[in-house]
Protein backbone atom coordinates (compact mmCIF):
# COMPACT_ATOMS: atom_id res chain seq x y z
CA UNK A 1 0.00 0.00 0.00
CA UNK A 2 2.69 2.20 0.59
CA UNK A 3 4.39 1.67 -2.12
CA UNK A 4 1.67 2.56 -4.46
CA UNK A 5 1.49 5.59 -3.01
CA UNK A 6 5.14 6.24 -3.21
CA UNK A 7 4.74 5.35 -7.18
CA UNK A 8 1.84 7.39 -7.80
CA UNK A 9 3.24 10.25 -5.75
CA UNK A 10 6.51 10.02 -7.60
CA UNK A 11 4.24 10.09 -10.73
CA UNK A 12 2.42 13.34 -10.00
CA UNK A 13 6.28 14.52 -9.11
CA UNK A 14 7.26 13.81 -12.04
CA UNK A 15 4.75 15.31 -14.13
CA UNK A 16 4.83 18.38 -11.80
CA UNK A 17 8.21 18.94 -12.30
CA UNK A 18 7.79 19.09 -15.97
CA UNK A 19 4.48 20.98 -16.12
CA UNK A 20 6.29 23.82 -13.90
CA UNK A 21 9.63 23.83 -15.80
CA UNK A 22 7.61 24.53 -18.94
CA UNK A 23 5.10 26.66 -17.50
CA UNK A 24 8.79 28.65 -15.52
CA UNK A 25 10.15 29.09 -19.28
CA UNK A 26 7.10 30.26 -20.96
CA UNK A 27 6.85 32.46 -17.70
CA UNK A 28 10.11 33.94 -18.19
CA UNK A 29 9.80 35.24 -21.79
CA UNK A 30 5.84 36.21 -21.01
CA UNK A 31 7.39 37.95 -18.24
CA UNK A 32 9.99 39.85 -20.56
CA UNK A 33 7.30 41.33 -22.12
CA UNK A 34 5.37 42.71 -19.48
CA UNK A 35 5.25 46.20 -17.96
CA UNK A 36 6.14 45.49 -15.04
CA UNK A 37 8.26 43.33 -14.73
CA UNK A 38 11.60 44.33 -16.74
CA UNK A 39 11.24 47.54 -13.81
CA UNK A 40 11.65 44.44 -10.83
CA UNK A 41 14.75 42.77 -13.17
CA UNK A 42 16.41 46.58 -13.63
CA UNK A 43 16.39 47.50 -10.28
CA UNK A 44 19.91 45.55 -10.17
CA UNK A 45 21.66 48.48 -11.90
CA UNK A 46 21.30 50.98 -9.61
CA UNK A 47 22.62 48.15 -7.00
CA UNK A 48 25.35 47.46 -9.73
CA UNK A 49 26.02 51.42 -9.89
CA UNK A 50 25.99 51.86 -6.11
CA UNK A 51 28.23 48.78 -5.73
CA UNK A 52 30.70 49.92 -8.23
CA UNK A 53 30.96 53.11 -6.41
CA UNK A 54 32.00 51.66 -3.69
CA UNK A 55 33.82 49.21 -4.24
CA UNK A 56 35.99 51.77 -6.59
CA UNK A 57 37.66 54.98 -6.23
CA UNK A 58 36.13 57.73 -8.39
CA UNK A 59 39.26 58.34 -10.07
CA UNK A 60 40.31 54.88 -10.45
CA UNK A 61 42.43 54.76 -13.89
CA UNK A 62 41.45 52.34 -16.20
CA UNK A 63 44.17 49.42 -17.24
CA UNK A 64 46.33 50.60 -20.19
CA UNK A 65 48.23 48.29 -21.91
CA UNK A 66 51.59 47.74 -24.16
CA UNK A 67 51.81 48.31 -28.60
CA UNK A 68 52.60 44.52 -28.06
CA UNK A 69 48.96 44.17 -27.12
CA UNK A 70 47.18 46.40 -30.15
CA UNK A 71 44.63 44.79 -31.85
CA UNK A 72 46.03 44.48 -36.10
CA UNK A 73 43.07 46.53 -36.76
CA UNK A 74 40.39 48.04 -34.32
CA UNK A 75 37.10 46.92 -35.30
CA UNK A 76 34.55 49.21 -36.70
CA UNK A 77 30.86 48.68 -34.97
CA UNK A 78 27.72 49.86 -35.84
CA UNK A 79 27.46 52.53 -37.85
CA UNK A 80 31.07 52.11 -40.19
CA UNK A 81 29.44 56.00 -42.87
CA UNK A 82 26.95 57.47 -41.20
CA UNK A 83 24.19 57.76 -44.45
CA UNK A 84 23.62 61.85 -43.79
CA UNK A 85 24.81 63.81 -46.28
CA UNK A 86 25.88 66.72 -43.84
CA UNK A 87 28.53 64.26 -43.06
CA UNK A 88 29.08 63.55 -46.20
CA UNK A 89 29.56 66.61 -46.64
CA UNK A 90 31.78 67.55 -44.22
CA UNK A 91 33.71 64.03 -44.43
CA UNK A 92 34.53 65.38 -48.41
CA UNK A 93 36.03 68.19 -47.16
CA UNK A 94 38.43 66.44 -44.46
CA UNK A 95 35.91 67.98 -41.71
CA UNK A 96 37.92 71.62 -42.67
CA UNK A 97 34.38 72.71 -42.10
CA UNK A 98 33.89 70.75 -39.36
CA UNK A 99 32.99 72.55 -35.87
CA UNK A 100 32.10 71.12 -31.78
CA UNK A 101 28.95 72.62 -30.38
CA UNK A 102 29.18 72.39 -26.93
CA UNK A 103 26.20 74.31 -25.01
CA UNK A 104 23.43 73.71 -22.34
CA UNK A 105 24.20 74.25 -18.87
CA UNK A 106 27.21 75.87 -18.85
CA UNK A 107 28.43 79.82 -18.33
CA UNK A 108 29.92 80.12 -22.12
CA UNK A 109 28.97 77.86 -24.68
CA UNK A 110 31.72 77.46 -27.59
CA UNK A 111 32.16 76.19 -31.24
CA UNK A 112 35.10 74.22 -31.73
CA UNK A 113 37.09 73.79 -35.01
CA UNK A 114 39.50 70.48 -35.11
CA UNK A 115 42.50 72.65 -35.15
CA UNK A 116 40.67 74.01 -31.87
CA UNK A 117 40.39 71.08 -30.31
CA UNK A 118 43.71 69.78 -31.16
CA UNK A 119 45.28 72.17 -29.51
CA UNK A 120 43.56 71.85 -25.83
CA UNK A 121 45.22 69.24 -23.27
CA UNK A 122 45.52 66.25 -24.71
CA UNK A 123 46.13 62.79 -23.29
CA UNK A 124 47.53 59.39 -25.30
CA UNK A 125 46.41 56.01 -23.80
CA UNK A 126 46.30 52.34 -25.36
CA UNK A 127 43.19 50.92 -23.61
CA UNK A 128 40.61 47.93 -24.32
CA UNK A 129 37.21 48.27 -25.75
CA UNK A 130 34.70 46.22 -24.34
CA UNK A 131 31.56 45.57 -26.50
CA UNK A 132 28.66 44.74 -25.03
CA UNK A 133 27.96 41.67 -27.67
CA UNK A 134 31.20 40.26 -25.89
CA UNK A 135 34.25 40.75 -27.72
CA UNK A 136 37.34 43.56 -27.12
CA UNK A 137 39.70 45.26 -28.73
CA UNK A 138 43.21 46.93 -27.97
CA UNK A 139 43.75 50.40 -29.29
CA UNK A 140 45.81 53.46 -28.92
CA UNK A 141 43.92 56.91 -28.82
CA UNK A 142 44.75 60.46 -28.70
CA UNK A 143 42.44 63.40 -28.02
CA UNK A 144 41.19 66.32 -25.85
CA UNK A 145 40.89 65.54 -22.27
CA UNK A 146 36.62 66.61 -21.93
CA UNK A 147 37.86 67.77 -18.78
CA UNK A 148 39.86 70.73 -20.27
CA UNK A 149 37.26 71.02 -23.09
CA UNK A 150 34.36 71.60 -20.22
CA UNK A 151 36.96 74.03 -18.42
CA UNK A 152 36.89 76.23 -20.99
CA UNK A 153 32.85 76.20 -21.00
CA UNK A 154 32.68 76.67 -17.20
CA UNK A 155 29.67 74.09 -16.61
CA UNK A 156 27.09 75.36 -14.19
CA UNK A 157 26.53 74.01 -10.93
CA UNK A 158 23.26 72.11 -11.88
CA UNK A 159 24.87 70.23 -14.74
CA UNK A 160 25.08 66.65 -14.10
CA UNK A 161 25.12 65.30 -17.23
CA UNK A 162 26.93 65.35 -20.44
CA UNK A 163 25.05 64.61 -23.76
CA UNK A 164 26.52 63.44 -27.03
CA UNK A 165 24.45 64.42 -30.03
CA UNK A 166 26.30 62.16 -33.30
CA UNK A 167 25.87 62.24 -36.89
CA UNK A 168 24.68 58.75 -37.57
CA UNK A 169 21.20 58.01 -37.97
CA UNK A 170 19.84 55.11 -36.77
CA UNK A 171 16.87 54.23 -39.01
CA UNK A 172 16.67 54.08 -42.67
CA UNK A 173 14.68 57.42 -43.22
CA UNK A 174 17.36 59.04 -41.44
CA UNK A 175 15.84 60.09 -38.39
CA UNK A 176 16.97 58.99 -34.86
CA UNK A 177 20.69 60.32 -34.93
CA UNK A 178 22.84 58.23 -31.99
CA UNK A 179 23.41 59.79 -28.78
CA UNK A 180 24.53 58.44 -25.53
CA UNK A 181 24.89 60.90 -21.87
CA UNK A 182 27.61 60.30 -18.96
CA UNK A 183 27.73 61.57 -15.48
CA UNK A 184 30.04 64.49 -14.65
CA UNK A 185 32.35 62.14 -12.56
CA UNK A 186 33.04 60.33 -15.71
CA UNK A 187 33.54 63.52 -18.01
CA UNK A 188 36.28 64.85 -15.18
CA UNK A 189 37.83 61.37 -15.36
CA UNK A 190 41.62 61.77 -16.82
CA UNK A 191 41.36 59.11 -19.29
CA UNK A 192 37.70 60.77 -20.93
CA UNK A 193 38.61 61.98 -24.06
CA UNK A 194 37.64 63.71 -27.29
CA UNK A 195 39.66 61.38 -29.65
CA UNK A 196 40.68 62.11 -33.39
CA UNK A 197 43.57 59.73 -33.64
CA UNK A 198 43.87 55.82 -33.50
CA UNK A 199 46.80 53.87 -33.85
CA UNK A 200 48.83 57.09 -34.53
CA UNK A 201 46.80 57.99 -37.26
CA UNK A 202 44.26 60.60 -37.98
CA UNK A 203 40.52 58.85 -36.84
CA UNK A 204 39.12 56.99 -39.68
CA UNK A 205 35.36 57.10 -40.55
CA UNK A 206 34.47 53.65 -40.07
CA UNK A 207 35.66 54.04 -36.07
CA UNK A 208 33.88 57.30 -35.44
CA UNK A 209 35.62 59.95 -37.51
CA UNK A 210 36.56 62.84 -36.90
CA UNK A 211 35.44 63.06 -33.16
CA UNK A 212 34.26 60.35 -30.51
CA UNK A 213 33.47 59.44 -27.10
CA UNK A 214 36.51 57.45 -24.81
CA UNK A 215 34.95 57.04 -21.63
CA UNK A 216 37.37 53.78 -20.51
CA UNK A 217 35.44 52.43 -17.55
CA UNK A 218 32.35 51.69 -20.00
CA UNK A 219 31.27 49.28 -22.40
CA UNK A 220 31.27 50.24 -25.96
CA UNK A 221 28.22 51.62 -26.65
CA UNK A 222 28.76 54.78 -24.71
CA UNK A 223 31.70 56.00 -26.33
CA UNK A 224 29.45 58.03 -28.87
CA UNK A 225 30.88 58.31 -32.86
CA UNK A 226 30.87 61.44 -34.87
CA UNK A 227 30.41 63.61 -31.73
CA UNK A 228 28.51 66.87 -33.45
CA UNK A 229 27.18 68.46 -30.44
CA UNK A 230 27.94 68.00 -26.43
CA UNK A 231 24.82 69.24 -24.34
CA UNK A 232 25.30 69.36 -20.29
CA UNK A 233 22.11 68.86 -18.64
CA UNK A 234 20.46 68.55 -15.10
CA UNK A 235 18.62 65.48 -16.37
CA UNK A 236 17.85 63.57 -19.62
CA UNK A 237 14.22 62.33 -19.09
CA UNK A 238 13.10 65.05 -21.10
CA UNK A 239 15.64 63.97 -24.45
CA UNK A 240 14.55 61.15 -26.96
CA UNK A 241 12.90 58.15 -25.20
CA UNK A 242 14.05 59.59 -21.68
CA UNK A 243 16.77 57.25 -20.88
CA UNK A 244 20.28 58.44 -21.53
CA UNK A 245 21.04 56.76 -24.84
CA UNK A 246 20.16 55.12 -28.38
CA UNK A 247 20.81 51.49 -27.00
CA UNK A 248 19.02 52.69 -23.44
CA UNK A 249 16.14 53.46 -25.15
CA UNK A 250 16.39 50.21 -26.70
CA UNK A 251 16.64 48.75 -23.16
CA UNK A 252 20.21 49.02 -22.64
CA UNK A 253 21.09 49.61 -19.41
CA UNK A 254 22.27 53.22 -18.53
CA UNK A 255 25.08 52.37 -16.54
CA UNK A 256 27.46 50.40 -18.49
CA UNK A 257 29.90 49.84 -16.02
CA UNK A 258 28.94 46.06 -16.56
CA UNK B 1 7.17 -3.97 6.69
CA UNK B 2 10.62 -2.05 6.49
CA UNK B 3 12.31 -0.75 9.61
CA UNK B 4 12.78 2.75 8.33
CA UNK B 5 12.32 6.46 10.84
CA UNK B 6 12.57 10.11 9.51
CA UNK B 7 15.47 11.71 10.00
CA UNK B 8 15.88 15.61 9.88
CA UNK B 9 18.54 16.10 7.41
CA UNK B 10 18.62 19.90 5.80
CA UNK B 11 17.52 22.87 8.15
CA UNK B 12 15.87 25.38 6.80
CA UNK B 13 18.38 27.59 6.04
CA UNK B 14 20.29 25.10 3.92
CA UNK B 15 16.76 24.33 1.80
CA UNK B 16 16.08 27.81 0.98
CA UNK B 17 19.56 28.84 -0.21
CA UNK B 18 19.64 25.46 -2.26
CA UNK B 19 16.12 26.09 -3.91
CA UNK B 20 16.97 29.68 -4.26
CA UNK B 21 20.50 28.98 -5.68
CA UNK B 22 19.42 26.19 -8.00
CA UNK B 23 16.46 28.68 -8.97
CA UNK B 24 19.22 31.42 -9.61
CA UNK B 25 21.51 29.26 -11.75
CA UNK B 26 18.95 27.81 -14.23
CA UNK B 27 18.29 31.25 -15.20
CA UNK B 28 21.76 32.43 -15.53
CA UNK B 29 22.90 29.68 -17.52
CA UNK B 30 20.22 30.25 -19.93
CA UNK B 31 20.46 33.92 -20.16
CA UNK B 32 23.97 33.88 -20.18
CA UNK B 33 23.89 31.28 -23.20
CA UNK B 34 21.57 34.00 -25.10
CA UNK B 35 24.37 36.77 -23.97
CA UNK B 36 27.00 34.37 -25.45
CA UNK B 37 24.78 34.17 -28.87
CA UNK B 38 25.94 37.95 -29.46
CA UNK B 39 29.22 37.32 -30.25
CA UNK B 40 29.63 33.31 -30.27
CA UNK B 41 33.30 33.40 -30.03
CA UNK B 42 35.82 32.48 -27.19
CA UNK B 43 39.08 33.87 -26.99
CA UNK B 44 42.44 33.59 -24.84
CA UNK B 45 44.20 36.55 -23.91
CA UNK B 46 43.45 40.65 -23.50
CA UNK B 47 40.98 40.76 -26.02
CA UNK B 48 39.45 39.16 -28.91
CA UNK B 49 41.65 40.49 -31.76
CA UNK B 50 45.65 39.58 -30.98
CA UNK B 51 46.51 38.19 -34.81
CA UNK B 52 45.42 34.84 -33.14
CA UNK B 53 41.94 33.27 -33.83
CA UNK B 54 39.01 32.28 -31.64
CA UNK B 55 39.67 29.23 -29.45
CA UNK B 56 35.88 28.21 -30.30
CA UNK B 57 33.43 29.88 -32.24
CA UNK B 58 29.92 28.76 -33.47
CA UNK B 59 28.73 29.71 -36.68
CA UNK B 60 26.61 28.98 -39.83
CA UNK B 61 26.68 28.47 -43.28
CA UNK B 62 23.80 28.05 -45.73
CA UNK B 63 24.01 25.17 -48.02
CA UNK B 64 21.60 23.18 -50.14
CA UNK B 65 18.35 25.78 -48.90
CA UNK B 66 19.14 24.33 -45.53
CA UNK B 67 21.11 26.37 -42.68
CA UNK B 68 24.30 24.05 -42.04
CA UNK B 69 25.85 24.85 -38.14
CA UNK B 70 29.40 25.01 -37.63
CA UNK B 71 31.23 24.73 -34.50
CA UNK B 72 35.30 25.52 -34.36
CA UNK B 73 37.00 24.43 -31.50
CA UNK B 74 41.06 24.66 -31.32
CA UNK B 75 40.99 24.97 -35.40
CA UNK B 76 39.00 21.78 -35.64
CA UNK B 77 35.54 21.99 -37.88
CA UNK B 78 32.31 20.36 -36.41
CA UNK B 79 29.29 19.85 -38.21
CA UNK B 80 26.62 20.89 -35.45
CA UNK B 81 23.25 21.58 -37.44
CA UNK B 82 20.69 21.38 -35.27
CA UNK B 83 22.26 21.59 -31.91
CA UNK B 84 24.80 24.54 -32.34
CA UNK B 85 24.82 27.01 -34.95
CA UNK B 86 21.51 26.41 -36.56
CA UNK B 87 19.60 25.07 -34.17
CA UNK B 88 15.76 25.27 -33.36
CA UNK B 89 14.03 28.62 -33.20
CA UNK B 90 11.04 29.82 -30.82
CA UNK B 91 8.59 28.34 -33.98
CA UNK B 92 10.21 25.08 -33.93
CA UNK B 93 11.77 25.59 -37.52
CA UNK B 94 15.56 25.15 -37.71
CA UNK B 95 17.11 28.71 -38.19
CA UNK B 96 20.27 30.09 -37.57
CA UNK B 97 21.34 30.59 -34.12
CA UNK B 98 23.71 29.37 -31.48
CA UNK B 99 21.72 27.43 -29.05
CA UNK B 100 17.89 26.14 -29.57
CA UNK B 101 15.63 28.46 -28.53
CA UNK B 102 14.26 26.29 -25.54
CA UNK B 103 17.69 26.18 -23.76
CA UNK B 104 17.86 30.19 -23.96
CA UNK B 105 16.07 33.07 -21.68
CA UNK B 106 14.25 34.88 -23.53
CA UNK B 107 13.95 32.51 -25.69
CA UNK B 108 14.39 35.29 -28.98
CA UNK B 109 18.08 36.63 -29.40
CA UNK B 110 17.25 39.82 -26.86
CA UNK B 111 20.58 40.73 -25.63
CA UNK B 112 19.20 43.47 -23.76
CA UNK B 113 16.49 41.68 -22.11
CA UNK B 114 19.48 38.49 -21.39
CA UNK B 115 21.24 41.16 -19.39
CA UNK B 116 18.63 42.48 -17.12
CA UNK B 117 17.83 38.56 -16.29
CA UNK B 118 21.78 38.28 -15.99
CA UNK B 119 22.38 40.76 -13.51
CA UNK B 120 19.58 40.59 -11.45
CA UNK B 121 19.97 36.71 -10.75
CA UNK B 122 23.93 37.31 -10.50
CA UNK B 123 22.65 39.30 -7.16
CA UNK B 124 20.40 36.66 -6.24
CA UNK B 125 23.06 34.21 -6.71
CA UNK B 126 25.84 36.60 -4.40
CA UNK B 127 23.72 37.34 -2.12
CA UNK B 128 22.29 33.68 -1.62
CA UNK B 129 25.68 32.42 -1.38
CA UNK B 130 26.94 34.65 1.08
CA UNK B 131 24.11 33.82 3.39
CA UNK B 132 24.22 30.46 2.82
CA UNK B 133 28.16 30.97 3.69
CA UNK B 134 27.55 32.69 6.73
CA UNK B 135 25.19 30.26 8.21
CA UNK B 136 27.14 27.30 7.31
CA UNK B 137 30.41 28.74 8.76
CA UNK B 138 28.17 30.22 12.51
CA UNK B 139 26.36 26.68 12.37
CA UNK B 140 29.39 24.55 11.86
CA UNK B 141 27.32 22.90 9.20
CA UNK B 142 29.99 23.37 7.00
CA UNK B 143 32.82 21.90 9.46
CA UNK B 144 30.51 18.92 10.93
CA UNK B 145 28.71 17.98 7.40
CA UNK B 146 30.83 19.43 4.41
CA UNK B 147 34.34 18.96 5.29
CA UNK B 148 35.91 15.32 4.46
CA UNK B 149 37.28 13.45 7.99
CA UNK B 150 40.35 11.26 7.93
CA UNK B 151 38.65 8.21 8.02
CA UNK B 152 37.12 9.61 4.67
CA UNK B 153 39.73 10.49 3.25
CA UNK B 154 40.75 6.62 3.45
CA UNK B 155 37.72 5.30 2.50
CA UNK B 156 37.70 6.99 -0.62
CA UNK B 157 38.53 3.90 -2.49
CA UNK B 158 35.26 1.44 -1.26
CA UNK B 159 33.16 4.84 -1.61
CA UNK B 160 34.22 4.89 -5.45
CA UNK B 161 33.01 1.42 -6.15
CA UNK B 162 29.98 1.84 -3.83
CA UNK B 163 29.01 4.45 -6.17
CA UNK B 164 29.89 2.45 -9.18
CA UNK B 165 28.22 -0.72 -7.90
CA UNK B 166 25.33 1.92 -7.23
CA UNK B 167 25.27 0.73 -3.24
CA UNK B 168 23.54 3.41 -1.36
CA UNK B 169 24.48 3.78 2.14
CA UNK B 170 22.10 2.73 4.68
CA UNK B 171 21.46 3.15 8.69
CA UNK B 172 23.72 5.22 10.45
CA UNK B 173 25.68 6.40 7.38
CA UNK B 174 22.88 7.02 5.57
CA UNK B 175 22.60 10.07 8.13
CA UNK B 176 26.03 11.58 6.65
CA UNK B 177 27.13 12.41 3.58
CA UNK B 178 30.28 9.83 2.04
CA UNK B 179 33.06 11.53 0.92
CA UNK B 180 32.59 11.68 -3.00
CA UNK B 181 29.44 13.95 -2.11
CA UNK B 182 31.86 16.17 0.06
CA UNK B 183 34.19 16.43 -2.42
CA UNK B 184 31.47 17.16 -4.92
CA UNK B 185 29.46 20.15 -3.00
CA UNK B 186 32.96 21.51 -1.20
CA UNK B 187 34.05 21.63 -4.97
CA UNK B 188 30.96 23.19 -6.04
CA UNK B 189 30.63 25.80 -3.67
CA UNK B 190 34.58 26.80 -3.32
CA UNK B 191 35.68 26.64 -6.62
CA UNK B 192 33.24 26.76 -9.69
CA UNK B 193 30.86 29.19 -8.04
CA UNK B 194 33.42 31.20 -6.76
CA UNK B 195 35.32 31.08 -9.88
CA UNK B 196 32.22 31.89 -11.83
CA UNK B 197 31.33 34.62 -9.74
CA UNK B 198 35.32 36.40 -10.22
CA UNK B 199 35.38 35.91 -13.67
CA UNK B 200 31.83 37.58 -14.39
CA UNK B 201 32.91 40.55 -12.56
CA UNK B 202 36.58 40.43 -14.39
CA UNK B 203 34.23 40.89 -17.27
CA UNK B 204 32.81 44.58 -16.19
CA UNK B 205 35.11 47.65 -17.39
CA UNK B 206 34.64 49.38 -14.13
CA UNK B 207 36.13 46.57 -11.67
CA UNK B 208 38.85 46.10 -14.01
CA UNK B 209 39.75 49.39 -12.58
CA UNK B 210 39.85 49.20 -9.17
CA UNK B 211 42.76 47.45 -9.15
CA UNK B 212 44.72 48.03 -13.09
CA UNK B 213 45.71 44.34 -14.34
CA UNK B 214 44.17 42.03 -11.65
CA UNK B 215 42.22 40.43 -14.72
CA UNK B 216 45.71 39.65 -16.38
CA UNK B 217 45.73 37.05 -13.37
CA UNK B 218 43.26 35.43 -15.08
CA UNK B 219 45.04 35.47 -18.42
CA UNK B 220 43.05 39.03 -19.40
CA UNK B 221 39.20 39.42 -20.06
CA UNK B 222 38.63 37.28 -23.23
CA UNK B 223 40.64 34.48 -20.95
CA UNK B 224 37.88 35.42 -17.60
CA UNK B 225 34.95 35.26 -20.65
CA UNK B 226 36.39 31.92 -21.56
CA UNK B 227 36.88 29.99 -18.19
CA UNK B 228 33.10 31.97 -17.24
CA UNK B 229 31.57 30.41 -20.43
CA UNK B 230 33.40 26.83 -19.25
CA UNK B 231 32.45 26.74 -15.51
CA UNK B 232 29.11 27.21 -16.86
CA UNK B 233 28.96 23.85 -18.28
CA UNK B 234 30.95 22.15 -15.41
CA UNK B 235 28.29 23.49 -13.27
CA UNK B 236 25.39 22.05 -15.37
CA UNK B 237 27.55 18.86 -15.84
CA UNK B 238 27.12 18.87 -11.84
CA UNK B 239 23.97 19.35 -11.82
CA UNK B 240 23.01 16.77 -13.90
CA UNK B 241 25.46 14.44 -12.00
CA UNK B 242 23.42 15.84 -8.70
CA UNK B 243 20.30 14.67 -10.33
CA UNK B 244 20.89 11.54 -11.60
CA UNK B 245 22.28 10.60 -8.36
CA UNK B 246 19.15 11.84 -6.19
CA UNK B 247 17.05 9.78 -8.76
CA UNK B 248 19.39 6.52 -8.17
CA UNK B 249 19.25 6.72 -4.90
CA UNK B 250 15.88 7.78 -4.03
CA UNK B 251 13.86 10.69 -5.76
CA UNK B 252 11.48 11.06 -3.63
CA UNK B 253 12.94 10.23 -0.05
CA UNK B 254 15.70 13.42 -1.48
CA UNK B 255 13.43 15.79 -2.72
CA UNK B 256 11.44 15.30 0.44
CA UNK B 257 14.35 15.98 2.82
CA UNK B 258 15.51 18.98 0.55
CA UNK B 259 11.79 20.41 0.77
CA UNK B 260 10.84 19.46 4.58
CA UNK B 261 14.00 18.88 5.84
CA UNK B 262 12.90 14.71 6.73
CA UNK B 263 14.81 11.64 5.29
CA UNK B 264 14.05 8.41 5.93
CA UNK B 265 16.56 6.24 7.34
CA UNK B 266 16.18 2.51 6.39
CA UNK B 267 17.72 -0.30 8.50
CA UNK B 268 20.30 -2.94 7.35
CA UNK B 269 18.67 -5.96 7.97
CA UNK B 270 15.33 -4.56 6.50
CA UNK B 271 17.20 -3.28 3.30
CA UNK B 272 18.24 -6.83 2.83
CA UNK B 273 14.90 -7.91 2.70
CA UNK B 274 13.41 -5.26 0.42
CA UNK B 275 16.14 -6.68 -2.50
Amino acid sequence: MNKRADLSRRRFLARALGTASATALGGCDALSRTQWFPGVLESAEKLTEAAHHLLVPRRAMAQEFAEADLSPTFRSNGTAMPADPRYAALAAGEFAAYRLEIGGLVEEPASLSLAELRALPSRTQITRHDCVEGWSAIGKWKGARLAAVLAAVRPQPRARYVVFYCADPMDGDGASPYYESIDMEDALHPQTLLAYELNDRTLPIANGAPVRLRVERQLGYKHAKYVMRIELVESFTRIRGGRGGYWEDQGYEWWAGI
Amino acid sequence: MSASHLYYRHTLPVRITHWVNAAALAILFMSGLNIFSAHPALYWGKSSYTGRGPVLEITAREANGGVVGITRVLGHEFVTTGVLGSAAGPRGRIVERTFPSWLTLPASRWLAMARRWHFFFAWVLVINGLLYLGYSIGSRHLARDLTPTKDDWRSIGRSIVDHLRFRHPVGEAAKRYNVLQKLAYSGVIFVLLPLIVLTGLAMSPWLNSAIPGWVDLLGGRQSARTIHFLVAWLLLAFVFVHVFQVIAGGLWNHLRSMISGRYRIRMEASNEQAR
